[in-house]
């Protein structure tokens, strides 16, 4: 056990290592330096999780759970650090590590003439020593942690080019918005701490069922289930995190950050912390239906209402964006009907083939000189044919388009959600179904206007448009690879057989994915059951209209913008979830902030408090420093008077 | 009367220290300018054999010599172990300045070799006459050694200024030592202890004790007695302040100890309120006037005031645990307190003196590393986690609060914040401003070492605090 120890402490370290040795000597070792080191870092972490991967999964080695340091001991409450290794933890390592490796390989060409190069590899080698902490820890503390420093690199990121307004408004939103969240997540913390008078997992999973039937009174005269609260304000950060409504304003934005980033931090690892995070505490979510009845409606509201956004965005990251907050509403979806395993096997297909999507996305804008915008694209098929045939990989995958990744994982998803009797089950239900349709349109829209119809770009960008170098187009296909397979590698064990037991805890009642797995044959025969569903041939219905609408008669869309102005500009407005958020919550703390400073700070503090003391001080150090005159007299005088008061007060009281 | 040969054993460091220094001054006589470095590795050696001397013979065991006026205890070797390590960081430090000075004399190794040797007698004290005669070789090589710098008018007139306001201190002090010895007709501090418990001459025992305790706040640098400070910080050569600054807090903690815990116990109740007053005074003084102050020593004078008013908290609970915590304090104080002056002397060179703030405008430029270093040091003293000075903090507020006095740690907390300002003000002009002056930091390779392991040391004991928190619980003999 001692040797894995020191293998998990280096998966984690050597990522911390690399970074700091880019990030504190990267002027000293140049850029090829700090690609190099930061590569090699979480080369080795990748290489490691594999072989964790295999001991844990395939070779079933017990699970890891010890503690490495001891940071302190407050009243019997101890804050450590600590690893619990297991299935579902061996997965998010191996998909964190190898996607961060192919997105640190493709940075190369992406970012190559970035002044700011060896800042950006120490960020993502940051990002993934953050990840792997979030992921690897047996304590709550620990997964505070690493959500805050995911968090903080996230912000860095999206701001990486800080010279640029947007992008110093998106991150200043990702953070602000993501603190939302947290405070959620951080008073959850605090229930459970409160509760249980630990932060360790198996303490806290382990004391869980007998505090189910515990109530709270947060508001006096109301009494509360415990573990709803603590699971609904765990979720609060989830929603932060994982961009959930109405919590996600910050994704699209955070799209003005680089495309590696997008792929790595904002589609593959960093906003499915929340799925991963509501999947390691399934003990305590299992014991609150009202808890999971949130979940669902949350998760089948983003699914839903996410997805129509993408059909109206012309910028290419952001229609990949929206997509994202859809996908990731599938996988909150998931959580909510009980079915963990699928909202994680989810996470992992997504994983790859997002990752693939956006990266693929950077190649075109690469070649198209950082033109974001598909109505300036199209006919790129003949010019970069690598880009495109990973891109339509991608997105078959995305739409679930049956055998690839992403077929199996979202067929899934909806069965369980058929499946569940849960409270809102109907509706998610509805809006998963109708997801996969408007999935499938907007996905093919956007292949078809970028790489089908007539070339739209200029004379001078179309001369230089040429495939993109290796360094891109290797991780391309890297992730091209588990796109298609591992959805029929995995879906018989992650989802129906006993890859995450002892992982994940499901109520015997809730237990929808066991139900399913009882009609379950093969991967094969799971193929011909999504046949006879409607989702099939909802997302070749959606791929089939995006044809028809953008390639035959793009007249028809150019018709319906004119139509159906109103609903064309609810979707461009993104529902005012912007417009309310920056009319009401900023308006409204910067009027109530103006309120307060010009009573509170200008008058109370500034005018009375600060300036008065300000003045109070100055008055006071004025007539003290005449004592501090330098004269010795002065300093003998003072220590005659401080002897007579301590005489008079101590003395003449005895007598 | 049997006559019995006194235990010299439990003395052997102070032997040590005593021959070595004397070594030292004749040795040096006969040293021409250039091999002066023979001077400096002899007190260096001195530091390390005593140090090795104090460490093996270490034990919990409480042993009395010399008719009982001398006591060999745990906190008396953790401590002197400590006065080492200080003397030694400071003679370390101290070598580059004096050369560039042309200060690099015998004298003020001897000066500070007997100045070691004053605090190790006052650490051990366990007479009245011991205390004073420990304090009066300390204060007598101290007053020496502000004046080293003989053409300085500032280092004169801050000698003169403390020789004279010391010498008044002592009165005092001696004064109250003679109203003790007159009510309890013993110079024994274990006599005066079980006299004290029983006595019926309250007023006279406490008339002593404000006495008593005004010397001692002279010689930690507590309010209204600290005028001193600020002057002489700035007024002696960097070199000295560094001296003054560390080990003899270290000294006069335990000469509190000694006096107040070992000797006035039975007083508790009476010269906890003379502490309160005191520490109040201190921390309200001591971080206000730091804002206003311009020169880094004389800030860092102010700080000093301002820890030990944080001291003083520790000691005032009366407690074991209050005073572990108070000793943790103090040593972390010390490290501290080595840091912070080790930058101006690595930043100065010869004509040049970096003890203004503007200094270290745009530090972080000319060298990022000490920048860093500069940096935990600061936001030690201002008592940030994780570094060290957080936990000293709140080792001796979490002390006050189990003796009641959370009102107190309320108060200490409300300074600590004011005081943040001027710490975090050189961070600030570190990384925030543009330098004044570029010149390239050129010291020798010794210091850069000694200087990084000090600021990382406090780094590392503040993610590590349990070990020396332990030592110092052991030492006062709460475990």
């Amino acid at each position: 056990m001692d040797d894995m120890k020191d293998i998990y402490l280096l998966i984690v370290l050597a990522p911390l290592l690399g970074s700091a040795i880019a990030g504190l000597f990267g002027k000293y070792i140049g850029r090829s330096g700090a690609h190099w080191v930061t590569i090699i870092g979480v080369a080795t972490s990748t290489i490691l999780s594999l072989i964790v991967f295999k001991d844990i999964v395939i070779d079933g080695a017990p699970v890891f759970n010890e503690t490495i340091y001891t940071w302190m001991v407050v009243d019997g409450v101890r804050f450590e650090v600590g690893f619990l290794v297991d299935s579902l933890t061996a997965m998010m390592m191996v998909v964190v590590t190898f996607v961060s490796l192919m997105v640190h390989i493709y940075t190369i060409g992406y970012m190559h003439d970035d002044p700011g190069y060896q800042r950006f590899f120490s960020y993502i080698s940051l990002f993934t020593f953050s990840m792997l902490m979030l992921v690897m820890a047996n304590n709550f503390m620990q997964l505070f942690f690493g959500w805050e420093a995911v968090g903080l690199v996230s912000y860095l990121l999206i701001g990486f080019w800080y010279k640029k307004p947007t992008a110093i408004y998106a991150n200043l939103k990702a953070f602000l918005v993501n603190r939302v969240g947290d405070f959620g997540f951080l008073l959850g913390i605090a229930a459970v701490l409160m509760y249980f008078n630990s932060l360790d997992y198996a303490d806290v999973f382990a004391a869980a069922p007998l505090m189910q039937d515990m109530t709270m009174q947060v508001i006096p005269g109301q009494d509360w289930s415990l573990m709803a609260v603590i699971g609904i304000l765990l979720f609060i950060g989830a929603m932060g995190k994982s961009a959930q409504v109405p919590l996600h304003v910050w994704l699209p934005d955070s799209m003005e950050g680089p495309t590696p980033i997008s792929a790595l931090i904002h589609a593959a690892t960093m906003v499915t912390a929340g799925i991963f995070m509501v999947a390691r505490m399934s003990p305590l979510y299992e014991l609150s239906e009202t808890a999971l009845s949130v979940i669902l409606v949350i998760g089948s509201i983003t699914a839903l209402f996410m997805g129509l956004l993408g059909i109206v965005q012309n910028d290419i990251k952001r229609v990949v964006a929206y997509s994202t907050l859809s996908q990731l509403g599938y996988m909150v979806v998931a959580l909510g009907a009980s079915a963990y395993a699928a909202g994680v096997f989810h996470l992992m297909t997504h994983a790859f083939f997002k990752a693939l999507l956006f990266l693929a996305a950077g190649s075109v804008i690469i070649a198209m000189h950082h033109e974001q915008d598909m109505r300036n694209m199209g006919g790129l098929k003949k010019y970069m044919p690598i880009t495109y045939w990973t891109m339509l990989i991608g997105s078959l995958a995305l739409i679930g388009f049956p055998g690839f990744a992403g077929f199996f994982s979202k067929d899934a998803i909806i069965e369980a959600v058929h499946h569940s009797e849960i409270a809102g089950a109907g509706f998610a239900y509805f809006s998963v179904v109708v997801g996969v349709f408007i999935t499938a349109f907007y996905s093919f829209r956007m292949f078809f206007l970028v790489f089908h119809g007539k070339e739209r770009m200029d004379e001078h960008t179309r001369s230089h448009i040429h495939e993109s170098p290796w360094v891109v187009t290797v991780p391309l296909i890297a992730l091209a690879i588990p796109s298609i397979i591992i959805g029929a590698i995995y879906i018989g064990p992650m989802l129906f057989g006993d890859f995450f037991t002892g992982a994940i805890f499901v109520l015997p009642e809730h237990d929808v994915l066991g139900e399913i797995g009882q009609g379950y044959s093969g991967w094969g025969g799971f193929i011909l059951h999504g046949m006879q569903g409607i989702a099939v041939y909802l997302a070749l219905a959606g791929a089939g209209a995006a044809w028809y609408l953008y390639m035959k008669r793009p007249d028809i869309p150019t018709m319906f913008k004119e139509k159906l102005s109103i609903v064309y500009k609810v979707l461009d407005n993104k529902y005012g979830f912007d417009d309310f958020n920056e009319k009401f919550f900023a308006g409204g703390s910067r009027r109530l902030g103006g309120a307060l400073w010009g009573v509170g700070d200008v008058k109370i503090i500034d005018g009375f408090v600060v300036n008065g003391t300000a003045k109070g001080v100055v008055w006071l150090a004025g007539v003290l420093r005449n004592l501090q005159s330098g004269f010795l007299y002065h300093y003998a005088f003072a220590m005659i008077i401080g002897l007579l008061l301590l005489i008079i007060l101590f003395v003449m009281t005895i007598g | 009367m049997p006559f019995a040969i006194p235990n010299y054993n439990v003395a052997i460091p102070e032997m040590f220290v005593l021959g070595m220094a004397c070594l030292v001054l004749i040795v040096d006589l006969f040293l021409t300018e250039r091999s002066r470095t023979v001077t400096y590795l002899l007190s260096q050696a001195t530091m390390v054999g005593a140090a090795v001397l104090t460490l093996t013979t270490y034990s919990q065991e409480v042993v009395l010599a010399f008719s009982g006026t001398f006591v060999r205890d745990a906190m008396g070797d953790v401590l002197k172990a400590f006065i080492y390590l200080s003397a030694f960081i400071v003679f370390l430090y101290a070598k580059p300045y004096l050369q560039a000075r042309k200060l690099f004399k015998g004298e003020f190794y001897v000066l500070g070799l007997f100045g070691v040797l004053g605090m190790m007698v006052l650490v051990s004290a366990h007479s009245l006459l011991t205390v004073y005669l420990g304090l009066e070789l300390l204060a007598l090589s101290l007053y020496a050694m502000v004046a080293l710098q003989r053409d300085s008018i500032f280092a004169s007139e801050s000698a003169m200024k403390y020789f004279i306001l010391g010498a008044l201190a002592s009165g005092m002090l001696l004064y109250g030592m003679s109203m003790l010895y007159g009510a309890t007709g013993s110079l024994d501090l274990g006599e005066i202890s079980r006299e004290v418990a029983t006595t019926k001459m309250e007023l006279v025992m406490v008339f002593g004790l404000v006495f008593i305790v005004v010397g001692l706040a002279f010689k930690l640098g507590a309010v209204p007695f600290h005028m001193w400070m600020p002057d002489v910080y700035q007024g002696a050569p960097t070199a000295v302040t560094l001296y003054i600054a560390s080990a003899p807090k270290i000294a006069a903690f335990a000469m509190v100890i000694r006096l107040l815990n070992d000797g006035l116990y039975g007083l508790h109740m009476h010269w906890q309120d003379m502490l309160v007053i005191l520490a109040i005074l201190s921390m309200a003084v001591g971080n206000i006037f730091a804002i206003a102050q311009f020169n880094l020593k004389r800030m860092l004078a102010y700080s000093t005031i301002a820890h030990m008013g944080y001291l003083l908290l520790g000691i005032l609970t009366g407690s074991g645990d209050g005073y572990a915590a108070a000793m943790f304090y103090t040593l972390s104080y010390a490290l501290m307190s080595l840091g912070g002056f080790g930058m101006i002397i690595l930043l100065s060179r010869a004509g040049f003196e970096a003890d203004r703030l503007d200094d270290f405008k745009g530090l972080n430029e000319r060298s990022p590393w000490y920048a860093f270093m500069m940096l935990i040091l600061m936001f030690s003293m201002a008592g940030v986690p994780p570094f060290l000075g957080f936990w000293a903090k709140v080792s001796v507020l979490r002390e006050l609060i189990h003796v009641d006095m959370t009102w107190l740690a309320i108060v200490a907390v409300v300074f600590s914040i004011i005081g943040a300002f001027y710490y975090l003000r050189i961070v600030k002009l570190m990384y925030f401003d543009k330098a004044e002056d570029n010149s390239e930091i050129k010291q020798d390779l010794d210091l850069h070492v000694a200087l990084s392991a000090n600021s990382l040391g406090i780094l590392v004991l503040g993610i590590m605090p349990g070990p020396l928190m332990a030592l110092c619980a052991s030492a006062i003999g709460v475990m």
